[in-house]
């Protein structure tokens, strides 16, 4: 095996690992291998120091005060935005609504466009490896609307079955809604292409970028997509930050979603009106410190480079998924790296993913065990549940090869 | 924390080896669940003669600690007093929840699963075979906690 430890071909990872507290962590008396950053990633000293900064000399509400603090406050709110629309390449700042993530941004979308916009008998297209969090919330706005939910099912290994496409995809679909890349799968599907297809017929698009932002770059006017999710949390921002790109002439379109504080422009005892976007959409006191925090996330995501971390992931993933398929591991989802990223769902032999999870623990090593959010792939390859190892920037060749050697041990409890 | 607290040999052969795993046409009470976080599935079958338990079979899948606890409940119960069987479902809640010291006697092989107190996220593997009998022995089916139309 030819593979450069330590410093990776586009990463010095040793660097990278020395800013993540987290990592210098035991788990008993083993290091921590945090192979989970599909759920969820760690956070960089610059990170965790920016929302202490925010708290520590600036902290005031957004867009409220007359006074200093409330205009640093309200700068840096602004200039996380601002950074957000230039990292998915927005052509402005007004497109990106701040949320709490992905599951809030979807939500806003069904709510506010959806159940504005859509028809009894109108169509909704999603696909078998959505996250629930790209399901759920059509299923209600399906509901309340009488539209229909379709699903551009799944080929064997892993990929979206095109097959049938010019059926499902039709003049009554009103929405394409399809993630950017599967976090049980790790798929990467054609976004460009299905995009193209979609507006043919007239449909809008929403990607859901939780795992695709993070580690791909991403360019919405090149995607041509009409809404984006982004979750802060799993691009080493803070829990409850990222937000919602949609093209601005939607925005302005889209009823409002919460109401309350500052959404408004004028309230009167029957009605209101409503602020500018994408204010429109931002009601209450928002996560301004971890938005803030953000930034700093996105400044050292574009200091590594979003092309030097894909590449990263694509010599580490195909490095585990040799390893994996050498131990005779069960892999769900595409074998080839350069059409999927980072998030390995698999057997071993025939131990249980939750047993393996517990043998991992004990080697200090952190995996997901259980459907992942995604229980329709789950039901479509007949298993309750996958072991899921899933990487980013600050993961070795070592971890993958501590994860294979850990299989052993599973191997050697379950007599498998 | 060492893995033999938790995957105790018992464990092991239970899961391997599960008894009375089948179905039960003759049951009198019939009940299943899954559990919404992992998809383990244990579906009971309960026997019951007047205020006794005569037999208690399971269907499912899991972990081999779902798996393994319902085998041994399946054994545990089999032939008891509804009483009795009642008795025994708190004092296994009570050890996994631990804050009984679980009775040998009792429990007979489930006390191996004392271990797995040490693993909170596992214990719901541990306790869902016995929240389902419980379910079956109240008259539950498990319809209502299934598919269930918004
Ligand atoms: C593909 C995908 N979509 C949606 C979500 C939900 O994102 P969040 O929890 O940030 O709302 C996740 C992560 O859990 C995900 O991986």
């Amino acid at each position: 095996m030819s593979v450069t430890r330590e410093r990776s071909g586009a990463l010095d990872v040793a660097r990278i690992r020395a800013d993540f507290p987290v990592l210098e962590r035991t788990v008993g008396d083993k290091p921590l291998v945090y192979l989970d950053s599909a759920a969820t990633s760690q956070k960089p000293r610059q990170v965790i120091e920016a929302e202490a900064d925010f708290y520590a000399h600036h902290n005031a509400n957004a867009h409220r005060g007359i006074y200093l603090l409330a205009e640093e406050a309200t700068a840096m709110y602004e200039e996380a935005r601002a950074k957000l629309a230039r990292f998915i390449g927005a052509p402005d700042p007004a497109c990106v609504v701040f949320t709490r993530g992905t599951t809030e941004s979807v939500n806003l979308v069904a709510y506010a466009w959806a159940r504005r916009e859509l028809r009894e008998g109108d169509e909704i297209l999603l696909t078998e490896m959505e996250h629930h969090s790209n399901i759920v919330p059509w299923q209600l706005a399906a509901r309340d609307t009488g539209a229909i939910l379709r699903y551009i099912p799944l080929t064997d290994d892993g990929l979206l079955d095109l097959s049938d496409l010019g059926s499902l995809l039709t003049e009554r679909t009103k929405l394409l809604a399809v993630t950017g890349m599967s976090n049980s799968l790790g798929t990467l599907p054609p976004i460009r292409e299905l995009t193209r297809a979609a507006h043919a017929v007239g449909a809008l698009v929403l990607v859901d970028g939780a795992q695709l932002v993070p580690h791909v770059p991403v360019d919405v006017t090149e995607l041509d997509c009409d809404f984006l999710t982004i979750s802060g949390h799993k691009m080493l921002g803070p829990t409850a930050s990222g937000g919602l790109y949609a093209k601005r002439e939607l925005l302005e379109r889209m009823d409002a979603f919460l109401g309350g504080g500052h959404m408004i422009d004028e309230v009167f005892h029957d009605h209101a009106t409503w602020n500018v976007v994408p204010y429109k959409f931002e009601a209450g006191t928002m996560n301004i410190a971890q938005e803030v925090a953000l930034g700093a996330a996105i400044d050292y995501l574009e200091a590594l480079g979003m092309d030097n971390v894909r590449a990263h992931e694509i010599e580490l993933t195909g490095y585990a998924l040799e390893r994996l398929r050498e131990v005779g591991a069960r892999i769900f989802g595409p074998l080839d790296p350069g059409i999927r990223g980072g998030a390995i769902s698999f057997w071993y032999k025939d131990v249980h993913p939750h047993d393996l999870a517990t043998i991992l623990n004990e080697e200090g090593i952190a995996i997901r065990a259980g459907h992942h959010c995604t229980q329709l792939v789950m039901r479509r390859y007949g298993v309750p549940a996958t072991a899921r190892a899933s990487f980013y920037v600050y993961n070795t060749v070592e971890e993958v090869d501590a994860l294979v050697e850990a299989l052993a041990k599973a191997e050697a409890v379950f007599g498998v | 924390m060492a893995l033999d607290d938790i995957y105790k040999e018992v464990i092991l052969d239970h899961y391997k080896n599960p008894r009375n795993k089948r179905e039960m046409p003759e049951a009198t009470l019939r009940c299943s669940r899954n559990n919404p976080l992992c998809g383990d599935e244990i579906t009971v079958f309960v026997l019951t003669e007047g205020e006794k338990v005569q037999e208690v079979a399971f269907l499912g899948q899991g972990c081999s600690i779902s798996q393994s606890s319902a085998s041994m409940m399946t054994e545990a119960v089999s032939g008891r007093p509804l009483e009795e069987v009642h008795r025994l479902i708190r004092e296994f809640r009570g050890m996994m929840a631990g804050d009984v010291d679980p009775s040998e006697e009792e429990l007979g092989d489930l006390v191996a699963l004392r271990g797995v107190v040490k693993y909170p996220i596992r214990i719901k593997c541990a306790v869902l075979a016995w929240d389902v009998l419980q379910e079956a022995l109240e008259g539950g089916t498990g319809e209502a906690t299934g598919a269930r139309p918004h």
